[in-house]
């Protein structure tokens, strides 16, 4: 019915934020065309479409351009209504959003500036690390399989990284934070998380991802900053 | 209106940026509501505690029986639940996007900025905030153009949600620029911005609402007190 519509991602091949984006879509049974920016030398395509941040994701719809992982999300379910992502609730949408943007400021911000830093910034960071997850884990232990219930849904989406990146930024930076003794519920999500259809098979290989952190964490390390974005 | 059996309270401060979101939403859509004055100075309250355990900060929205916390997640709320017009959210999905893009923008950089200004340890910080502030007003500038399309605010017609994002601020722009002696709002660079201010401020959702200059400005001067004279942050 529709004319073929045309939607095209921009992404980095070892960012979470793109590989979100990938998964609303493949949940949603969206075809794309997937474009690989490389961020450390960045196109005038990604100027052009993002000039305000200039970072991926951005995703371009029928020449209509979003930036903002957790923006693109939202416009994806709303304009592609099969298999929804957020619940139809407002209180619901409420919640999902509210630990949504938790997980993001509290265990994803805390775990990166844990990685990226030494000695008494590391260990502060890694304990607001481990405190949010274990508010997370309070959260986790009422849920049958996903927060979006039988299936993955925006809050899943979001702290979807956790399953994959977190192991490695854990050997990276000599940290331990997914205990599976204290986070009994956490680990679960994150196992059928992780063999979930659309997820499995997504991440991009181990041993390229270890590299890659190691020398982020290096470079980022090596000067002094406060608490940073990736 | 339906709902209009169920209690609904706002936990807040008079001079907090992020709760006066909640009371414009609740304005535009003529929700009755009650408003509890947190005195954050003095402790916070048990309501507080109980209603928002994760982050104990306010503003928030108290439903019946739930919480909402999360100044914008309110906002959405607030328009999902009293879903009859006007809509803070526009109806098509780029707009709605758009609309949204801005925010963790706002919160996180600019307004972060602008508070720096104040209190900047340094000329070369001071320089840096403000050098942000302004660069962060002239994309406003181009996307109120764009967002706008001629129309009073960025939402059209009607106050909607980047109006409400942003305007939030402009009590605590207003005192900067006061105590700053600088414009950080223009003619010249801000055109627009400047005339959408003043709209945004006498609009009825808003006027109430919105602190007077002088009193934020006693305010943050009390603030800067304290913090100079006190303990360490918590």
């Amino acid at each position: 019915m529709a004319a073929k519509e045309e939607v095209k991602l921009l992404g980095f091949w070892v960012s979470p934020f793109v590989l979100r984006v990938e998964w609303a879509l493949k949940i949603k049974g969206v075809k794309y065309e997937y474009i690989e920016e490389d961020i450390f030398d960045k196109s005038t395509l990604l100027m052009e479409l993002n000039p305000v941040h200039r970072k991926v994701p951005v995703l371009v719809h029928d020449g209509t351009v979003i930036a903002e992982s957790f923006v693109i999300l939202e416009y994806i379910d709303e304009t592609w209504k099969q298999n929804p992502l957020l619940p139809q609730d407002p209180y619901q949408r409420a919640l999902a959003r509210f630990w949504a943007k938790f997980a993001e400021e509290k265990i994803f911000e805390g775990a990166w500036n844990a990685l990226c830093s030494q000695g008494e910034e590391k260990q502060k960071a890694l304990q607001q690390t481990i405190e949010a997850v274990e508010t997370l884990e309070g959260e986790l232990q009422w849920k049958q399989q996903f927060f979006g219930g039988e299936s993955i849904g925006y809050t899943d989406i979001i702290l979807g990284w956790i399953s994959y990146y977190l192991p490695i930024w854990e050997e990276v930076g000599s940290m331990k934070i997914l205990d599976p003794v204290k986070f009994p519920a956490t680990v679960a999500w994150i196992n059928r998380f992780l063999k979930h259809p659309v997820i499995k098979d997504t991440f991009p290989r181990r041993e390229m991802m270890l590299v890659y952190f190691h020398q982020r964490s290096e470079a980022l390390g090596s000067t002094s900053h406060g608490w940073l974005r990736v | 209106m339906a709902k209009s059996d169920v209690k609904v309270k706002v936990l807040g401060t008079w001079s907090s940026p992020f709760v006066m979101r909640a009371r414009i939403a609740l304005n535009i859509k003529s929700v009755n509501y009650e408003f509890l004055q947190e005195r954050l100075w003095e402790g916070k309250s048990e309501l507080l505690l109980k209603s928002n355990p994760v982050h104990r900060k306010v503003p928030v929205l108290i439903h019946g029986d739930k919480s909402i916390c999360e100044s914008l997640i309110i906002v959405q709320y607030i328009n999902e639940v009293w879903s009859f017009a006007p809509s803070i959210l526009p109806s098509d999905p780029h707009e709605r996007a758009t609309s949204r893009f801005w925010a963790p923008y706002l919160d996180e950089k600019w307004f972060p900025s602008l508070r720096t200004i104040g209190v900047a340890q340094g000329e070369d910080a001071r320089k840096a905030a403000i050098a942000q502030v302004e660069e962060g007003l002239l994309l406003l500038e181009e996307a109120f153009g764009k967002c706008s399309k001629g129309k009073p605010f960025f939402g059209g017609d009607q106050i909607g949600y980047l109006d409400i994002a942003f305007g939030c601020f402009l009590g605590w722009l207003r005192v900067t620029e006061k105590m700053s002696g600088m414009k950080l709002l223009s003619i010249s660079k801000t055109p627009s911005l400047l005339k959408w201010a003043d709209r945004f401020c006498s609009d009825i959702a808003v006027k109430d609402v919105m602190p007077e200059t002088e009193k934020l400005a006693e305010f943050a001067k009390m603030i800067m007190a304290k913090m100079r004279g006190a303990a360490p942050p918590k």
